[in-house]
């Protein structure tokens, strides 16, 4: 056996039944828990996560059929696959389940071997819909999926302390110039692909795509423990992910992309923007601002990161190329130090 | 091969498929929970509650069919599929209850092999 074992509810109101199905999926090296009809298994399925329904269909209190229903009303519980085991009577039963969303249908007695081939089956269906998942939420950013479900949706935007990360490619114009259209879209998903992972993997979420750049937030809308920390990690990281694929790009003649990261750490103020039918997460203030000069100010000075004093103060041993003393940054006034990591 | 009123393949499957110690702690259990489920099956007669009758005549059958109780099973799965009787009426109830006590006595004989 290869599956990883999972946690199946069995649900039957027949005490004989219930033992049998435990026994038989212990024995295929799963875990098995148990309730004696539909309500009961209602409650568990809400305080517990399980990997595979195996539900018998009449029951009192609550039968199969309503159970089904139940589960398919519930986003939470929507992708758990159910297994009717039954010794109902008619085919039309046998529909109407599957028609409820359940997996499959295994007349009892239940055959073991059978049951081994259904139960596989339905846990690795519940794997891949798990990671369906886990790649859906890495792009709408779970971050910000969380807020919405815990707060509500309201346009309107609350201070926080963040940091905010800008990334550009150097010189994609004339690059792209030499590119197929399909090839620069190409280009650009491999990019956007090693970014995002970047970023997520340290905690930050991609709020805004600009082309051949992005920017990221760190701290909001879930507060990290150190927000400039996570910006840098996922800066270096960022450029490590670039040398990987430039490596490949050499090797296959292509030119090299560089890239320049822009690093600023302070209050922002994050929210919904836009209308209620359109709106994204955003975040904007003077530190959003600076961060985005920071990143077009490491072309002038040819640096990699370009980080201000803030998010420096709050690094844990940082390795400093160079300080720029007295930096005028465009738009603002009052000069500032800035470091190059 | 059927030897009385079990069906000794499917007892041997059953013994052979969860261990000999599991299935005969699951004979003493379907022994200790019938007759609970005849009672069952009368008082929804009795009561003229048509789900109740039903459902108690499934389990029987279901149960059945685990150990292969054929004969009692069959009949268990003629009442789930007749319906209610008139309130009352003793007749299939008395008759699954002369074939589940067959079906007993051959498992306690089989139980202690």
């Amino acid at each position: 056996m290869t599956d990883a074992p999972g946690h199946l509810l069995i649900v039957d109101d027949n005490k004989v039944n219930r033992l049998l199905l435990s026994r038989n999926v212990e024995l295929l090296g799963h875990k098995a828990s148990v309730a004696e009809n539909g309500r009961v298994a209602m409650e568990m399925l809400s305080s517990q996560s399980f990997d595979l329904l195996l539900l018998d269909i009449e029951m009192p209190e609550m039968d199969g059929f309503q159970v089904l229903e139940a589960i398919n009303a519930d986003p939470d519980l929507r992708e758990l696959p159910v297994l009717v085991t039954s010794s109902v009577e008619g085919l039309d039963n046998i529909v109407r389940c599957i028609e409820l969303g359940a997996e499959d249908y295994l007349p009892k007695p239940v055959n073991k071997t059978l049951l081994s081939a259904r139960v596989s089956s339905g846990l690795e269906k519940k794997r891949l819909r798990d990671e369906q998942r886990r790649l859906l939420e890495r792009f709408a950013t779970t971050e910000v999926a969380q807020d919405l479900q815990e707060s509500g949706f309201a346009i309107g935007g609350k201070r926080a302390n963040a940091s905010v990360l800008f990334c550009d490619i150097r010189g994609f114009t004339t690059l792209s110039e030499n590119l197929a259209p399909e090839a620069t879209i190409d280009l650009l998903n491999t990019f956007y692909t090693l970014m995002f992972e970047a970023v997520t993997s340290n905690g930050g979420i991609v709020s805004l795509m600009l082309g051949d750049g992005l920017m990221a937030l760190f701290g909001v809308p879930q507060p990290l423990n150190n927000t400039a920390q996570s910006a840098v990690a996922a800066g270096h990281e960022m450029h490590s992910m670039i040398e990987m694929l430039n490596h490949d790009r050499l090797a296959d003649g292509e030119e090299s992309l560089r890239i320049g990261i822009g690093i600023a750490t302070g209050e922002v103020v994050a929210g919904y923007a836009g209308t209620d039918n359109r709106a994204t997460y955003t975040c904007i203030g003077s530190t959003v601002n600076l961060a985005a000069r920071l990143e077009a100010e490491t072309q002038n000075t040819g640096s990699r990161i370009l980080v201000d004093q803030e998010t420096l103060d709050l690094l844990d041993g940082a390795d400093v190329q160079k300080t720029f003393g007295k930096t005028q940054i465009k738009g603002f006034s009052d000069p500032f130090d800035i470091h190059a990591l | 091969m059927t030897n009385g009123p079990i069906d000794l393949d499917i007892f041997a499957e059953l013994k052979d498929a969860t261990g000999d110690e599991f299935a005969a702690e699951l004979v003493n259990t379907f022994l200790d929970e019938a007759p609970g489920m005849i009672a069952e099956l009368k008082a929804a007669a009795d009561a003229s509650d048509a789900d109740g009758y039903r459902r108690a005549a499934h389990s029987i059958k279901s149960n059945a069919n685990t150990f292969g109780a054929t004969a009692l099973a069959e009949l268990a799965r003629k009442i789930e599929l007749g319906g209610i009787p008139a309130t009352g009426d003793p007749t299939d109830a008395k008759a699954l209850e002369a074939s589940f006590a067959k079906a007993a006595a051959a498992l306690r004989t089989l139980n202690n092999d």
